[in-house]
Order: C-alpha cells, then sequence, then structure tokens
C-alpha cells in the first residue's frame, strides 16, 4: 500500500497478538504499534510476493463453513474409529482438477482440507492442476470432486481472483 | 458440590490425555515407518501442551498459558525439520 | 489446589464438558492412530485432537479464566489460531515424504505421478451422487 504502512493487515495481526500476550493498556499499545510497523517494514525489505484479496468480506461466511465441517467430520470419524470399522470402508485417493491458481487460495484450501478430519491433502501439480487428496471414507456414491469444487473451491475463487 | 465435579472431570480429562499419549508413544516406538513416528511425535506436543493447559485450569495459574504457547511453537519446528528430513536426508537424490 | 470455589456453578460446569470433551477426542484420535491400518489413513487421525480436540479445550480455559477474573481473557486464541495454521503445514510435508519414500520403493498402494495428468481424473473420482457425507 503506501510507504508508511506496507502490509497494514500483518501490521493490525501483529498489534493484536502483542496486545493479547500482554495487557489492553496504552502503554503497550504505542509499544507494540512500534513493534508491529517495525516488523512490517523488515518484511518489506523480504520482498514477498504480495497477496490480493478481492472479496474479504466473504472470509467469515468461508470460516463459518469450515467449523461447522469441521465439527461433522469430528463426528464421522470418531464414529468410525469408535464403531469398528465396516467391512465396506474404502480408504483412497482422489484426483480433482483445480481451477484456483492464486497461491494463497491454494494454501488456505490446502489448510481447509488438511485440517478436516477424514481429508488429506497428498500432492498438487502446479503444471497441470491437478490435486491428490487422500479420504478416509471413500462413501459409495459420494462425490468428493463436486465437494470441493463446490463447496471450497468457488468461494476462494470469488475471495482471491 | 460444582467445585467437585470440575476438579474430577479435569482429572479425568488428565487421564485421558496421558492415555492418548501413551497411544502415540506406542507408535512412536514400534511404528512400521519413520513417518508415522514423526507424526505420532508431532500429535505428542500437542497432546502435552493440552495437558499443560488442564493443568492451569486445575491450578487457576496463568502462567502455564505461556509454556503452552512455547511448546506449540516448538513443536511445530521440530516436527517440520524431521518432516524435511524425511523427504530430503535419507535417499539421495 | 483448585479454583473452583470461586467459580460460579455456570462456569464450572461449561468448563467441566468442554474440557472432558476436548480430552475424548484427542484419545479417539490417539486410539484410531493404533487401529488403522497404513500411514495415509494414519494421518487422517490427530487432526481430531487438534482441530475440536484443542478447541474444546481452549475454550475450557477462556470460560475458567474469564469467569475467574471477571474479565475476558482471550489469549488462548492464539494457540488456537497457531495449532490450526502449523498442523495441517506438517501434516502435508509428512504425506508428501511418505508419498516420496513410497514411490522411491515402488510401493503399489501408492498413486503414480500419471494420476496427477488431467485426463485421468475421470477414472479416479467416484461417480456422483446427491448430498456427499464429510469426514
Amino acid at each position: 500500500m503506501s510507504r508508511a504502512l506496507p502490509y497494514p493487515l500483518l501490521t493490525a495481526a501483529l498489534l493484536l497478538m502483542w496486545l493479547l500476550l500482554t495487557s489492553f493498556s496504552t502503554g503497550q499499545l504505542l509499544v507494540g504499534a512500534a513493534v508491529a510497523i517495525g516488523a512490517s517494514h523488515a518484511m518489506a525489505a523480504l520482498q514477498p510476493s504480495k497477496p490480493r484479496l478481492r472479496r474479504w468480506q466473504l472470509l467469515p461466511k468461508l470460516l463459518g463453513i469450515v467449523v461447522l465441517d469441521i465439527l461433522q467430520s469430528n463426528i464421522d470419524v470418531a464414529r468410525i474409529i469408535i464403531g469398528g470399522d465396516r467391512r465396506d470402508r474404502v480408504a483412497g485417493f482422489v484426483a480433482i482438477p483445480l481451477d484456483l491458481r492464486d497461491k494463497t487460495g491454494l494454501a488456505l484450501l490446502s489448510c481447509i482440507v488438511t485440517s478436516t478430519p477424514g481429508t488429506a491433502w497428498v500432492e498438487y501439480a502446479p503444471d497441470t492442476g491437478v490435486l491428490l487428496i487422500h479420504v478416509l471414507d471413500l462413501v459409495e456414491g459420494a462425490d468428493w470432486v463436486s465437494l470441493i469444487k463446490n463447496r471450497y473451491e468457488a468461494l476462494l475463487m470469488e475471495i482471491f481472483e | 458440590m460444582t467445585a467437585a465435579i470440575l476438579l474430577w472431570s479435569v482429572i479425568a480429562a488428565q487421564a485421558m490425555l496421558v492415555a492418548a499419549m501413551a497411544c502415540y508413544a506406542y507408535r512412536v516406538i514400534r511404528g512400521p515407518r519413520a513417518q508415522d513416528r514423526v507424526l505420532c511425535l508431532d500429535a505428542m506436543y500437542v497432546c502435552a501442551m493440552l495437558l499443560i493447559l488442564t493443568i492451569g485450569i486445575r491450578t487457576g495459574s496463568a502462567i502455564y498459558f505461556e509454556a503452552a504457547l512455547i511448546i506449540s511453537v516448538l513443536g511445530f519446528v521440530s516436527s517440520i525439520a524431521l518432516a524435511k528430513f524425511l523427504m530430503r536426508g535419507e535417499v539421495i537424490e | 489446589m483448585t479454583p473452583a470455589e470461586n467459580l460460579p456453578a455456570w462456569a464450572a460446569l461449561l468448563t467441566a464438558v468442554l474440557v472432558l470433551l476436548g480430552a475424548a477426542l484427542t484419545l479417539v484420535g490417539a486410539i484410531g492412530t493404533l487401529r488403522f491400518g497404513s500411514f495415509f489413513e494414519r494421518v487422517h487421525a490427530p487432526t481430531l485432537g487438534t482441530s475440536w480436540g484443542t478447541g474444546a479445550i481452549l475454550l475450557a480455559s477462556v470460560v475458567c479464566f474469564s469467569a475467574l477474573g471477571s474479565r475476558p481473557i482471550v489469549h488462548e486464541i492464539m494457540i488456537g489460531v497457531f495449532i490450526t495454521i502449523t498442523t495441517p503445514v506438517t501434516l502435508m510435508l509428512l504425506a508428501r515424504a511418505a508419498l516420496y519414500r513410497d514411490r522411491v520403493e515402488d510401493d503399489a498402494n501408492v498413486p503414480p505421478r500419471t494420476m496427477l495428468r488431467r485426463r485421468s481424473v475421470n477414472a479416479a473420482a467416484p461417480e456422483s451422487g446427491d448430498e456427499p457425507p464429510r469426514g
């Protein structure tokens, strides 16, 4: 953005973290702001590629969907572990052709997929855009490709592209 | 009454976390392959962090929070280093 | 020893339930690593403990200390954010390392690199259904 504040989001996050770890007082606010601004200038000196957020308003919606999905799959996986294995439970790999190309979006998608119990990000080919995930319970009839593409990828593409 | 309920549920939770660490420790020792060991070592770090948080709830002291934060940071760094080693260390490219 | 005498009843009960829930989820995940047969199945088990297992115990800690200090204390969120960001990174690196090591040894259970080509996608994916279950 500007020369004074190269990474406003990073600066705000660092300041918030400083205040959470110490206490909410005026003195800590000043020290934290100094540290956060200094750190964001250090970050600018590293010259990383700048992620672009097109529609950050959708981030809370994504967060809500992900938290509920993780809760649901926690229950599913716990049931698989406690209830013993069904004979027909098949674990396996699924290949998914992705249209999302934004690096930050892909990183976010990988965190979502892996932190959900039952699915794990295994490999991604940047040249073809095909993603390989491992699924714990390949239920008959479940369409993992359209699940990942419609539920997460569409929203991520709206946010980042 | 509620104090006793809280105390005993925290003790039960600590027992469950220790049991979880024992399961992971079994995999770390007997795990068929190196990646199983690293996976369960990483999970043991998380369990230890949760155990320290429950000690904090039991004693009502906020000091344990910092210890938990440091354990989660160090656990991440060591697991990443081990995973990188698995990818690059053993096999000559 | 215990601060529970100073806690209001609702906070003590809520803390107790959340602590038990989190510890139980973590234990179930740990048992999962014992029961599953292959590494790629075992990758799924610890995420039980690192997602809602950690989340429940952190929430319990927030409730307990907020009620004790009679003001909102939310620095536990830091641990939650940190764990949710770092665990997937570790698991992803481990999965890639495992895939790499298995391919070097020509393990038949591991998909070959050709699965990452666009045209083989349809053969690998199961056909569509209505409401896909997650997990």
